[in-house]
């Protein structure tokens, strides 16, 4: 991969925000994240709910209908930002593929599995339609399901949750995509059909040399899986590093705090770090300051930065804001509680009585 | 002699599959097929296994909310199956997986956590609200929150109200059911580190359900692993992670993806063998009815389903 220059990145997201209104006014979801993705590397995406992860990859895929999205996505040298509503839908699921999170919904319930396959393969012009059956059943073999055949005439009420993700894994795949956006693909599966299914991640990238998106707020599938890892907070990238560099040396709070609520080897039955607080609403975001402050009051107001930039500190290592130089984990219930009264301030006020 | 608290014995829980014209009963699902589980007072006992393996089912025939084909369940002494009604839901409670959907959205906080004891308890309504907001504040979370309705709460802080509903009446045994799975990590932790705390404050005996596996080992001294019904290996935590014996329990434990970035390579080296060995070998830890065999004690305390014939050696 050392011929690759800067210019030949597979995908290249810069300054992508996207905003949603609310009451009238734009807040931005996704806040000036720019990453690229090669070809044959895994970017995985890390943060809690509501941090914008799905929303930037929502954004690539331009499936949001009403948020202003501003900056540049370029595929293969194309910004597809500006491209038509009729060239995405070439792109989608051929060259640009995503796997949802939730496949109660993402599956059509009133087609046969079997024709859902189908049905991409003929609108990209893979296959012979003669064989386009055949090799749908394939691709269900090829996600792990056992009676491919008889799953291939089942409707999606009939399969289960795991099974129901891996028929979509195999829609997402039947293109052999350049590009995969995977939105927590293994979120809703056990253990053992999560590492087939990362399994064949892997080997889609191995065989065919796609890039992946792999968002994901499971860390242990992260350390497995990518090449690379951005951490988002509140919109924001607030640390980018190789997956050694930020396992190893995790400078971010955020990333800190993480890394340390996982039940580890080291410390069993012991207490787990807390991140205290929530992720602020959209709307009620101090944008000025260092976002992660508020859930790390006991560290100095001053060791913030006063609008904080993504910084190369290392090589190829991106930290936001210069507080983690001063941080250290403090999860006291004293501490939770101080938070959660502030955050809740607004209960004191009786609700519905 | 351990005194057990909760006493499982060879629990079966068949759904029959009618069918034919007269809607006869064909055949059964053997969702529970044979489980016997005895968890000591005090203790946390974690049950494991993919989806649809029973361990939910058998949680819930504790609870008294299946029937139970056959087998006995003693709960203190108290044989809750037998027939006549026996009424333990002051000592057995349930915190459920989802803290979105078990919480009624149109019940304020105070309400939820209020029912039990208006059930229970016959207290004024000066002691009743003295006793919430004492249930409230126990879980972390501030007394304002009282007339406040589930939506305006986080996961976390959500889950923490199905916690203080199920210790408002002194529970002594509780079924937690998937109670972290629904959660950010980071809730989680938060989640994990209280339940510990009220199960050591309480004394509480804990049947944690499960299929997080770096969960259960944080939380439990003892772990059973179910598969299609039934319990393929048991023993205390340490000795199934360290020992694991069983060939669907290795494959298991090999499947945890790790944080550790050095021992990736090591990792996937050895999850592909366990694969190998689980394709070529697992038919012979099955009998006929592709279930496991019965448990055979290994060592004092570890016990796994092997084949007959070969007696603990593989």
């Amino acid at each position: 991969m050392n011929k690759m220059n800067e210019q030949e990145h597979l995908l290249s997201v810069n300054h992508l925000t996207t905003s949603f209104k609310i009451n009238g006014e734009y807040y931005p979801a996704v806040d000036d994240v720019s990453f690229n993705i090669n070809k044959n590397e895994v970017l995985a995406l890390v943060g809690e709910s509501g941090s914008g992860k799905s929303a930037t990859a929502f954004s690539l895929m331009k499936l949001h209908r009403h948020a202003r999205v501003e900056g540049e996505v370029f595929f293969e040298g194309k910004d597809i930002l500006k491209s038509s509503e009729k060239d995405m839908n070439k792109i989608r699921g051929g060259d640009f593929s995503m796997v949802f999170q939730d496949p109660m919904t993402a599956l059509n319930p009133l087609m046969r599995i079997k024709d859902q396959i189908i049905e991409t393969l003929t609108i990209h012009n893979t296959k012979e339609k003669n064989e386009r059956e055949a090799y749908a059943i394939e691709l269900l073999k090829r996600v792990g399901i056992a009676r491919a055949e008889q799953v291939g005439e089942a409707y999606p009420h009939e399969l289960s949750g795991g099974m129901r993700q891996r028929v979509v894994i195999a829609i997402a795949i039947a293109n052999k995509p350049k590009l995969l956006i995977a939105d927590e693909p293994t979120t809703a599966l056990d253990v053992t059909i999560q590492a087939q299914i990362l399994d064949l991640i892997r080997e889609l990238k191995d065989d065919l040399g796609s890039g992946v998106l792999l968002i994901t707020h499971d860390l242990g599938v992260v350390a497995e899986m990518a090449d690379k890892v951005a951490v988002m907070y509140a919109g924001q990238i607030v640390e980018m590093a190789p997956v050694q560099e930020l396992f190893k040396n995790p400078l971010h709070p955020y990333t800190r705090s993480l890394l340390n609520s996982l039940p580890s080897e080291d410390m069993l039955g012991g207490q787990l770090h807390v991140i205290q607080g929530v992720v602020p609403a959209l709307d009620k975001m101090d944008r000025t300051g260092c976002r992660f402050a508020p859930r790390i009051p006991w560290i100095d107001e001053n060791a913030h930065e006063h609008n904080p930039q993504l910084r190369e500190v290392e090589d190829g290592h991106y930290v936001r804001c210069t507080c983690y130089k001063n941080f250290y984990l403090n999860s006291s219930t004293e501490t939770t509680q101080e938070v959660e009264a502030e955050q809740f301030g607004a209960l004191h006020q009786g609700g519905n009585e | 002699m351990t005194e057990y608290l909760l006493e499982i014995n060879d629990l079966k829980v068949y759904y029959p599959i009618k069918g034919g014209f007269f809607n006869t009963t064909k055949d059964y699902v053997r969702a529970v097929d044979g489980v016997t589980i005895n968890i000591p007072k005090g203790k946390t006992y974690g049950l494991v296994g993919e989806s649809g393996s029973g361990k939910t089912t058998t949680g819930k025939a504790v609870m008294g909310l299946n029937k139970v084909t056959d087998g006995d369940i003693y709960f203190d002494g108290k044989h809750l199956n037998s027939g006549k009604k026996v009424d333990v839901s002051r000592e057995v409670q349930m915190i459920f997986q989802d803290p979105y959907s078990s919480l009624n959205p149109r019940k304020r906080v105070f309400d939820i956590v209020a029912e039990p004891l208006r059930n229970y308890e016959k207290l004024s309504k000066d002691e009743l609200i003295k006793e919430v907001i004492r249930l409230i504040t126990r879980v972390g979370l501030p007394p304002g929150s009282l007339y406040k309705y589930p939506h305006e709460f986080s996961g976390g802080q959500r889950q923490r109200i199905g916690v203080a509903r199920a210790i408002a009446l002194n529970p002594k045994l509780i079924i937690a059911d998937e109670p972290v799975s629904a959660l950010d990590v980071s809730v989680q932790a938060q989640v994990l580190n209280f339940l510990q705390e009220i199960q050591e404050d309480m004394d509480l005996t804990m049947l944690f359900i499960a299929h997080d596996l770096g969960v259960v080992r944080h939380m439990c001294e003892w772990i059973g692993i179910m598969y299609h019904g039934r319990l393929v290996e048991e023993g205390p935590a340490e000795v199934i992670f360290k020992d694991p014996q069983h060939i669907y329990t290795k494959k298991l434990i090999a499947a945890i993806p790790d944080v550790n970035v050095d021992n990736i390579e090591a990792n996937l080296r050895k999850r592909r063998e366990v694969q190998e060995e689980f394709d070529n070998h697992f038919h012979e830890y099955l009998d006929e009815d592709g279930k496991p065999f019965p448990l055979v004690k290994i060592s004092e305390n570890h016990s796994v389903a092997l084949p007959p014939t070969e007696g603990g050696k593989q």
